[in-house]
């Protein structure tokens, strides 16, 4: 599904309507505010436009505004899911150790795509929850970069 | 003198008879049974699709330079020479053209029970789809 919808994180959530076209596109929103004080991300505003959305209270984007907030899958991001593709067949049967440079070379084409970096540790040896995730987490952000990136920037507050 | 090569591509996995899996050549047979596409005078089609592709380059002995097939269809060839194993990717174009079209493109997962479900079973509902990770 993460390559189906060029998915780099979770949370990632989309809107699809009646039809089965993308009302909203890969966007970051949570189901509540469990993780609010670590993410800033405050999940009410998106539960409000997604209750308005669905009593059909409240608009969907629109297609242009659809399109013109997606971001589409790159060559290096679809080379990095070839390499996971083919790192985690090689885990599944045994090869860890050769399915190592595979897992390292995904992290290097696509460093912003968390479901691979972060999805394979624990299959690697590594911790997801703990020292390794946080390692990679604080390389990334240290380097300016930001670890979710909602449609709509995150408040101050 | 041949070798198998698991080819891994579009959520599935071929095998086929390769003289050597570092320089993998597939028969136009494989081509056309395992990728659907056949060489035409007119490039590699599929259906009413062609793809121009230099068929010097393309064409190997018998068979067909599958990184020179990669590239011509855009998609990323990765291998592992050792477990003769490939991965041929999507192509980032035909995913982007895709997403772009606002067609969602149609999935089928199990539940916890094991019972298969598909995006297009919900067509006629508004649909909220979330990705998330117990990791």
């Amino acid at each position: 599904m993460a390559d189906l919808y060029g998915m780099i994180n979770v949370p990632t959530i989309l809107w699809i309507d009646e039809e089965g076209r993308i009302a909203r596109p890969n966007d970051v929103a949570f189901g509540s505010n469990q993780f609010k004080e670590m993410t800033g991300i405050d999940s009410e505003a998106h539960l409000e436009r997604l209750r308005a959305w669905v009593r059909g209270e409240g608009p969907a984007m629109t297609p242009e505004e659809v399109r013109a907030a997606q971001s589409l899958p790159t060559a290096a991001e679809q080379e990095a899911r070839a390499e996971f593709t083919l790192a985690w067949w090689l885990s599944q049967r045994g090869h860890g150790e050769d399915a190592e440079p595979h897992y390292v070379r995904a992290g290097e084409l696509a460093p912003h795509d968390f479901t691979i970096r972060r999805g394979t540790m624990l299959i690697r040896g590594l911790d997801p929850m703990g020292e390794d995730f946080m390692k990679i987490v604080n390389e990334w952000t240290e380097s300016g970069n930001a670890f979710y990136r909602p449609l709509e920037p995150v408040s101050a507050s | 003198m041949s070798a198998n090569l698991t080819l891994l591509h579009d959520g599935r996995s071929d095998v086929i008879a390769v003289a050597d899996p570092a320089h993998p050549v597939i028969s136009p047979e494989h081509l056309e049974s395992t990728l659907g596409w056949k060489l035409q005078p007119e490039g590699l089609c599929r259906g009413l699709v062609c793809v121009p592709v230099d068929q010097d380059a393309l064409v190997a002995g018998d068979g067909l330079d599958l990184r020179v097939l990669a590239g011509a269809l855009q998609r990323p060839l990765v291998t592992d020479e050792k477990h003769a194993v490939a991965a041929l990717g999507a192509s980032h174009h035909d995913r982007g053209e895709a997403l772009a079209s606002l067609e969602a493109p149609d999935f089928t997962l199990p539940d916890l029970d094991g019972n298969l479900h598909s995006l297009s079973d919900q067509r006629g509902k508004k649909v909220l789809l979330v990705a998330y990770a117990s990791w």
